[in-house]
């Protein structure tokens, strides 16, 4: 019967095989979460999913988060979850805010989850994450000509869409 | 040159169709196409899409070589809305999230909540019974209108009206619970908007008796007819590692024969007390993980639902009864100011998990993030996969299958 890993496990066999892959923790909270390093992002998540004894083959929740222009931070959240062994993961990939013409970038797990693909393009869509290698990044909820990214924390709504007033 | 439709905005120089073309534009353009191959457009106004879905599909005659679906014409900002309310005034905006399973939804959205409150736990176990008791007759609404549309996309129409009749006897109970039809804000973060009516438990009780011989004669009618089984049998199989890789959950993923259920699984409020069975599809009819068997494993839940219902009555009759000083609102607090930090809560819906992402900074009553995770947009963006090949008549199947609300995936 396999049994689920607790956090530090998961955390150390990620470390012994890439050292440099961790950039921030926090194992004090309820759900605890590994800051990966962007360009290890890709790599740590086909070890998480391929080696056995950790095997997390089900990406739950992938969200884009901007924590506002102050941090100056945006990032992606992964929210792993391994079926038969039934335990939990939350990674984080934080990157600088870039600009509208140079967006943040984050490389893509498409190849690893294939629900990463609409994730992510949601997450491009209203956070405005570029998704590198994701083969099909396009707007997903937001109309294709739409001006820029409305969850991000400095967005302003243009008045006008179209002729259509767009106001709320 | 095309009037605007607001005074003060600027005049375009394009006509509609033009900017129509712009905002939604089709991802394969006709000089890819083969001399044999069409772009069919189906949607976003069309009965069988289950709502506003347009689906580009590049065909060949009758076969279906390719769909991309494009989504967003019922997209409401519910995220963005979501970053200006505090989290009690969220609620009402997830009854809109799947409006076929509202009460299912306010239970995820306040179990979060409650769990970065530390409220979860602590609540009275009638309240907790309550809960259940209204989720799980909202989840056989729900599935009735799946069985009932998914049979009617295929050309059996009186099993719809069958659904429908017996969906809204559900539909007036839990509208003299909470006051609305569909859209109830009845869950409350720590507690519930008001107790139940009186005579609610036996109502129910009566209802629970009325509608089992309906499942059957539902069951007669629909599940082992041969037309329906050939429409559905071998059709849109979906195997279990796609399944997983896609985010697929609920009847979805069951019915590719994986025993999970995260009432079973994550135990959360009274449901390890209760007993149900989670049910599985088995590829009686044809393949595992075809339409049928998703089709079934729906219809076995609406008998488990209706078990779990029975137990809530005899135990809200019996070991939590109703009392004239008990408050359903006593544990709400005032203001609801979670400490800073994150937490992502999912729960069993109809449709498979719902999961909310929450970060509160802790210094304000509004969520510096509420991401939604829904189950109907990843269940959908499976379909493409297991669609190349068939022929149209049987991705409106696969599309009924799959039971999509488009609320919840445009949000």
């Amino acid at each position: 019967m396999s049994t689920a890993q607790s956090f530090a496990d998961i955390q150390a066999a990620i470390a012994a095989q890439f050292p440099a892959a961790i950039v921030g923790e926090d194992a004090t909270v309820r759900q605890p979460w590994l800051q990966i390093a962007p360009d290890q992002l890709r790599d740590v998540a086909f070890f998480l999913r391929d080696t056995e004894g950790l095997y997390f083959d089900y990406l739950e929740c992938l969200s884009g988060v901007d924590y506002g222009p102050k941090p100056g931070k945006i990032g992606a959240v992964y929210h792993l979850f391994s079926i038969p062994y039934q335990h939990a993961l939350v990674l984080k990939c934080t990157v600088d805010r870039g600009t509208e013409e140079q967006l943040p970038v984050i490389p893509s797990v498409v190849e690893v989850w294939k629900t990463a693909d609409w994730h992510e393009r949601e997450a491009y869509d209203l956070i405005g994450i570029h998704f590198e290698g994701h083969p099909d990044l396009r707007r997903i909820l937001m109309p294709a000509d739409w001006p820029g990214h409305p969850l991000r924390k400095d967005y302003e709504n243009p008045e006008f869409y179209h002729g259509i007033q767009s106001a709320y | 040159m095309s009037q605007p439709l607001h005074p003060n905005a600027e005049r375009t120089e394009l006509d509609y169709t033009e900017l129509l073309r712009r905002s939604s534009p089709n991802k394969t353009q006709l000089s890819e196409l083969d001399s044999e191959e069409m772009i069919l457009n189906m949607g976003p106004q069309h009965p069988s899409t289950h709502g506003v879905l347009r689906m580009e599909l590049v065909t060949d005659g009758e076969i279906v070589l390719e769909v991309i679906p494009h989504l967003g014409y019922l997209h409401r900002c519910f995220e963005k809305h979501a970053e200006a309310l505090p989290f009690p005034q969220i609620i009402p905006y997830t009854d809109r999230l799947d409006y076929l399973s509202s009460m299912n939804n306010n239970l995820a959205l306040v179990m979060a909540v409650e769990k970065m409150m530390d409220l979860e736990g602590n609540l009275p176990k009638r309240i907790e019974y309550i809960r259940v008791l209204v989720c799980e007759l909202n989840r056989i609404a729900s599935h009735l209108v799946a069985i009932g549309t998914f049979g009617l996309d295929i050309g059996a129409v009186t099993p719809f009206l069958w659904c429908f009749r017996d969906r809204e006897h559900i539909l007036k109970l839990l509208e003299w619970a909470s006051g609305a039809r569909m859209l109830y804000n009845y869950i409350w973060v720590g507690g519930l908007f008001f107790d139940l009516p009186v005579g609610f438990e036996e109502r129910v009780a009566e209802f629970v008796q009325y509608f089992r011989p309906k499942m059957d004669e539902l069951n007669n009618l629909l599940t082992g007819n041969q037309i329906f089984v050939e429409r559905t049998a071998n059709v849109g199989v979906l195997p279990l590692d796609v399944a997983i890789s896609y985010g697929c959950s609920g009847p979805m993923l069951r019915g590719s024969g994986l025993k999970m259920d995260l009432r079973r699984m994550d135990g959360y409020s009274v449901y390890p007390e209760l007993d149900f069975e989670v049910c599985v599809g088995t590829g009686e009819m044809g393949t595992l993980g075809d339409v049928w068997d998703r089709y079934k494993v729906r219809v076995d839940e609406v008998a488990e639902s209706l078990k779990i219902i029975e137990q809530c009555v005899e135990k809200l009759q019996k070991a939590h009864p109703r009392r004239p000083d008990f408050d359903p609102r006593a544990l709400c607090p005032k203001k609801a100011r979670p400490k800073a930090g994150e937490i992502y809560a999912r729960a069993e819906n109809p449709k498979g998990s719902l999961g909310f992402y929450i970060i509160s900074d802790g210094r304000s009553d509004i969520p510096l993030r509420c991401k939604v995770r829904s189950p109907s947009f990843s269940n959908l963006s499976a379909v493409p996969a297991i669609s190349q090949g068939v022929i149209i008549a049987d991705l409106i199947a696969i599309l009924g299958s799959v039971d999509i609300v488009l609320g919840e995936v445009d949000r």
